[in-house]
């Protein structure tokens, strides 16, 4: 098997011979506009169906909820008033003085009119993100899919085959941020078991999440979700390039005195080997409902099959010490 | 826009219903401009803004005019700009009085007819009289309004007789435009601001600081508006201030400056140059009015003198081309060119004016092509009652939207007001192809004419405009063959012959280029047209719509040009067709200084070349010049040449009948030369700049189902305490007609919710995400509840004013995936007296929490509500608050030499 934790290029650690450069997202959430097309291009480009109740559901402007077997692009709202914004601004400073990583190198002249303190505290803010699968370095739905239906691309990125998969939702726990789902109608249909009434083309009760539009990117196109966002908060391209990007957007807003600006997956030293969807975020990821410090459920592997092997062994020892001795 | 050092979005949710344009916004302040986002309500737009200026609905010209007040006061005025290019140096008549002078209101209303005799705004002439309308006499305000001929300025300015203007360029003369300028916004100050628009002092400051710093030479500042201004009943006036602004800080024709007008969907813009609109031709050449425009030589001294400066001069051309295009063979110099086949107007055929007619059975027959009226026109019940009394109905869709179904499923239906085996109207319904199932232009907001391809084929019947409406030509003409009434020549002689598709479908190329016009005779026949420059009055020449000519030039379809970004240059030029002639920037000859030169390296845009054309010189730069092209900066033509050959070297704004960026208006805008603030027809704020409270000149209809909630100040006020306000969000498309039947639309915004304060909530027991009924005279609708941060009281003279947020998506029906009451049931009709929108972003309502009534139950809640108010057809429809005030008309017998009296003018 591949490495389990720390840096390492996903592709070619899966076995890539001709492997592409890893592509990935960077949504920065300072210039998302909330306008969830995101959402709708995805659902056209997938044929995913409707999943929503069509009923309020009683989280600001966001009616989706969350991610999950038919929705692989999901728009937070969340509102804030000022106190909040003011710990976020502090936390993010506590960052900076950690030293999280800032771009090296002489600042960028700076326009002399801009205002270098920090903007007044607005009463309020609106922060709107569009959350989607990490596509992590180290996946623990890839890890965990008895199967092989899930499977890492050539790009980095990590797909699952809706024509392998048998359902037993493995992939579902395995995923640290909650990502892949099963799609449930109560009946379970892979292609070749589909009906021909249009109510049944979708595949049921198999794990379905994002594919960075695998089917796009062989064909030299750019996911259908980065196409059409209109402020470019969605963009794609090379990991690498992604992630430099980022990191001068985080300083930039830094020079701004927007200390709550960080970034999320962006350390390639997180439980999960850095993630290939990128975010920039104006809070704790918590309050974007993002867990603080996702962990690959497979990073202790080695240590868990050492601790095992060592019980196992001491069992074994133990066994054969008593079986010795009734002898 | 991307150009702009600093954005101030007003009057508009940019971010939320323009999301694609709003991309040039974040390029901007990519680039380090400041975003301002001044709106009632804190929306997805605020929340990517520099800052947030929350505002009372309806109160905007007192903040612009405190902008105003507050450049001229503190001398920060761009003043080169201003004396070369606008008409702050120009006299007014000695007969003009101010709203200081009067209340509130200006010279020359008439109480009886409600609107104004222009006259007495009019600039002053050399021999101590004023300048008046091509033609003789002022067009009476009455006459004005039922044209809404506000509407035909889109174009270009209104027309003078000449050009012959008297000026103080020291400014300092008492009735410059100047000082007029001063004296009218001198009571327009910051706690004017913070007590009417609920603007902190600190908040207004800021704004002023920022659009002052990011104005001038080397900087320039843009607004952008949307519905937010024009709804309302002086909307036309809102931008006015706006352009007042502009222009006194020099923030016309110059990269990232002007005023945006973010129109209400993908074609609107094009909605009214190849109008669908009653009171226009294409190129905003006026639809002709019986009793005024009786011949063509009448029609054409009325819209452009020969001796008025600038391109309107030349609408002969327009005209006859137009009518070669529609009658070709028809139309001759002797029939005046078929001018006689012209529908006259006879009075208001406004869309609203409609509605009353049918009520009043005076209408057979209605087509409703892609539009939702029983959801998206103003005063739904009064649309949908309207209709029952129709004989037929045709109702061409994608869907089945509720104007086809309410007489089965309408709130009507429910309470028990109609009932469906009463209702004698015959409903037809067509379903339409949708915009990737044709080809055709779209014509956005920036002017800008973009092609659409075809991907595949309509399904089943599905038909596209062209089609049925060709296909309806094709039949009634064969129902006419043979006639010999001459009522049926102008249906006979029209062209109506387009290639067609193997379905059926003409070919909208072919129409694009009639639109674009040909030379019909001569050596260059058959030739498409480059400019209307080359259109002739003398029937050589045809196209469809002066304006566009250009799009097709060469055979080319311009329209369908793709280089993304638009190419390397800040005019974005290769994307696309701009009318007039691509010229991208209006005006922009004010982008350089008198002299010619750029007004500062960082903003030149385009720039007059003494050495080009072999040392003649030229125009030129980043943009098509809007300008004649050779005319050098500091040329003086005679003025009395007349047309495009009378401009200076520094007229820049070229449509205008004297060259200039009109600051004070003398025609054209019908309610006043100059804006002034007016409470909304129905408000709980009493006007505390005048004691006129509401527009005089508003167009009202005093009828006992149009009811107004009592304003301030009058008895019963309380009983409609808060304001509401309607507005868009983007996971929806107007009246839902191609949103609400989409599973992935409706499911992220499903049901019909109102936006509350927690104060608001708190006051009237509402709950978060529960249920609330929204009343107002007209109707009671139900909604669920936001309660909500971004919705903040405002205290507004002392007073405490919450105000309702309504998304105005949903209706009552039953074929949508999703329903839900309609916000603009709420409102009643008052219109803007200048183009007739109505007034429907300041309405006065209360609010109680849990469903509503169900029933004739419904019913009763709102006569209860009216009864405890006391309102009356008289409620806010008076036309002068105080009538003991006096009021400047011109009196007969003192007429100025030449003119009509008004009494003349009336119908």
């Amino acid at each position: 098997m591949g490495q389990l934790t720390g840096p390492t290029d996903p592709a070619t650690d899966a076995g890539w011979g001709d492997r592409k450069p890893r592509k990935g997202f960077f949504t920065d959430t300072s210039i998302c506009i909330g306008c969830k097309a995101c959402e709708v291009a995805c659902k056209e480009w997938n044929r995913n169906p409707r999943d929503g109740d069509l009923e309020l559901l009683g989280s600001s402007y966001d009616n989706t909820g969350h991610l999950g077997a038919s929705t692989w692009r999901h728009v937070a709202f969340i509102e804030q008033g000022r106190d909040r914004i003011e710990q976020a601004r502090e936390s993010g400073r506590a960052l900076i003085d950690l030293g999280m990583p800032t771009l090296p190198g002489p600042p960028d002249p700076i326009d002399t009119r801009a205002d270098l303190k920090p903007p007044d505290t607005p009463e309020f803010r609106w922060l709107m993100s569009s959350d989607v699968c990490k596509h992590c370095t180290h996946a623990g739905c890839l890890d965990v899919c008895p199967t092989g239906a899930l499977f890492r691309t050539e790009f980095g990125t990590v797909v699952v085959q809706d024509d392998v998969c048998n359902g037993c939702g493995t992939c579902v726990a395995g995923c640290p941020f909650g990502v892949v789902e099963r799609r449930s109608d109560g009946t379970y249909a892979t292609p070749t078991r589909q009906s021909d009434r249009l109510a049944h083309k979708f595949v049921t009760n198999v794990a379905q999440k994002c594919t960075l539009c695998y089917d796009r990117l062989v064909e030299d196109q750019i996911p259908a979700c980065a196409k059409t966002c209109p402020t470019t908060s969605i963009k794609f391209g090379d990991h690498d390039d992604l992630v430099a990007v980022a990191r001068e957007r985080v300083a930039q807003l830094h020079a701004q005195g927007r200390t709550e600006a960080r970034l999320y997956g962006a350390n390639e030293h997180d439980g999960v080997g850095g993630t290939g969807s990128v975010f920039l975020l104006l809070d704790e990821p918590e309050v974007y409902g993002l867990p603080p410090d996702p962990r690959v459920c497979t990073a202790d592997l080695p240590q868990m099959f050492k601790h095992a092997g060592l019980a196992g062994a001491g069992m074994f020892a133990a066994a054969a010490l008593a079986f010795w001795r009734s002898r | 826009m991307a150009n702009a050092d600093c954005i101030v979005i007003q009057g508009s949710n940019m971010a939320e219903c323009h999301p694609v344009g709003f991309q040039w916004v974040e390029e901007a302040r990519a680039r380090g401009a400041r975003v301002i986002h001044v709106d009632p309500r804190f929306t997805r737009t605020t929340a990517v803004s520099d800052k947030h200026i929350p505002i009372r609905a309806g109160s905007d010209v007192v903040l612009l005019g405190a902008l105003i007040n507050h450049i001229l006061t503190n001398d920060l005025w761009f003043k080169e700009y201003v004396v070369a290019y606008t008409n702050a140096a120009t006299l007014i008549n000695e007969n003009f009085r101010d709203t200081e002078d009067l209340g509130g209101l200006f010279s020359g209303f008439d109480p009886e007819t409600g609107q104004y005799d222009p006259s007495t705004w009019a600039y002053a002439e050399s021999d101590g009289d004023h300048i008046e309308s091509p033609g003789g006499g002022h067009e009476h305000g009455a006459d004005a309004s039922a044209r809404a001929a506000g509407d035909e300025h889109g174009g270009a300015g209104p027309a003078l007789a000449h050009a012959g203007v008297l000026r103080d360029d020291t400014l300092q003369h008492p009735r410059t435009v100047f000082q007029i300028l001063k004296r009218h916004y001198a009571r327009y100050t910051r706690e004017m601001v913070r007590d009417v628009c609920g603007i902190s002092l600190e908040d207004f400051d800021y704004l002023a600081r920022s659009i002052v710093e990011n104005s001038g030479r080397e900087r320039t500042t843009c607004f952008a508006y949307a519905v937010g201004w024009t709804q309302h009943t002086l909307g036309a006036q809102f931008i006015r201030t706006a352009a007042i602004l502009q222009l006194l800080l020099g923030n016309v024709g110059r990269p990232g400056s002007g005023i945006m007008a973010l129109r209400g969907h993908a074609s609107i813009q094009g909605s009214t140059d190849i109008p669908t609109l009653f009171n226009l031709l294409p190129g905003y050449l006026p639809m002709p009015k019986a009793g005024t425009h009786d011949t063509l030589g009448d029609y054409l001294e009325v819209v452009g003198s020969k001796k008025q400066k600038g391109f309107w001069a030349n609408a002969d051309t327009y005209v006859v081309s137009l009518l070669k295009a529609w009658w070709g063979d028809a139309a001759q110099q002797d029939n005046d060119w078929a001018y006689d086949y012209l529908p006259r107007l006879s009075g208001p055929h406004g869309t609203y004016q409609t509605v009353v007619a049918m009520l009043d059975d005076e209408v057979e027959g209605y087509f409703l092509l892609g539009q939702n009226p029983a959801i998206g026109s103003a005063h739904g019940r009064m649309q949908r009652l309207g209709m029952s009394h129709l004989k037929w109905l045709v109702v061409r869709d994608l869907n089945l939207i509720e104007s086809a179904t309410w007489w089965k499923d309408g709130p009507e239906i429910a309470t028990g007001e109609l009932r469906t085996e009463g209702i004698e109207t015959e409903v037809f319904f067509f379903p339409a192809a949708t915009h990737v199932e044709k080809k055709g232009s779209f014509t956005q907001t920036q002017r800008m004419l973009q092609w659409r391809h075809k991907a595949l084929d309509p399904p089943g019947d599905c038909q596209s405009e062209l089609q049925f409406v060709y296909e309806l030509g094709k039949r009634i003409k064969a129902r006419l063959a043979g006639s010999t009434d001459e009522r049926d020549r102008p249906l006979l002689d029209l062209t109506w012959d387009y290639p067609t598709d193997e379905h059926g479908d003409p070919d909208g190329e072919a129409v694009l280029a009639e639109v674009n016009g040909r030379y019909l005779t001569g050596p260059d026949a058959g030739k498409y047209l480059s400019s209307f420059t080359e259109m002739r009055a003398d029937g050589s020449t045809a196209g469809g719509c002066w304006i566009y000519t250009g799009v097709y030039a060469n055979g080319i379809n311009q329209a369908a040009r793709r280089v993304p970004r638009g190419g390397p240059g800040p005019s974005q030029s290769e994307w696309g067709w701009v009318w007039p002639a691509d010229r991208r920037i209006l005006y922009n000859r004010a982008s350089a200084d008198p002299d010619g030169k750029p007004w500062s390296e960082r903003k030149k845009y385009i720039w007059w070349d003494p050495e080009a054309e072999g040392g003649s010189g030229r125009w030129v730069g980043d943009d098509v010049p809007d300008f004649p092209a050779d005319r050098a900066p500091g040329s003086r033509p005679d003025p009395d040449l007349g047309g495009p050959g009378a401009l200076s070297g520094d007229d820049a704004f070229i449509m205008q009948a004297d060259g200039k960026g009109w600051l004070f208006a003398p025609q054209g805008v019908v309610d006043g030369p100059l804006p002034t603030h007016y409470e909304p027809q129905e408000s709980p704020v009493a006007n505390a700049l005048y004691p006129q409270q509401q527009n005089p000149a508003r167009i009202i209809f005093p009828r006992k189902d149009n009811l107004s909630a009592p304003s301030a100040g009058e008895p019963g006020a309380d009983v409609y305490p808060y304001v509401f306000t309607t507005y868009r969000l983007t996971e929806h498309h107007t009246a839902g007609g191609m949103s609400r039947w989409l599973p992935y639309l409706s499911e992220l915004q499903p049901e019909m919710f109102c936006e509350v304060s927690p104060e608001l909530a708190a006051e009237r027991g509402l709950e978060p995400y529960g249920w609330a009924t929204i009343i107002s005279p007209r109707t009671a609708i139900e909604a669920r509840v936001l309660v909500t941060e971004r919705m903040t009281p405002l205290v507004v003279g002392g007073h405490t004013v919450h105000q309702i947020g309504l998304p105005y998506h949903w209706g009552v029906g039953g074929d949508a995936v999703v329903s839900g009451d309609a916000a603009n049931d709420l409102l009643g009709l008052t219109l803007d007296p200048n183009v007739q929108i109505q007034e429907s972003k300041a309405g006065s309502c209360d609010i109680r929490p849990g469903r509503r009534p169900q029933g004739e139950e419904l019913l009763r809640l709102v006569e209860e509500y009216q009864s405890r108010a006391g309102v009356t057809v008289e409620t806010d429809n008076v036309r002068v608050t105080d009538p003991a005030r006096e009021i400047i008309y011109p009196p007969r017998g003192q007429d100025t030499r030449g003119a009509d009296g008004p009494a003349d003018r009336t119908d």
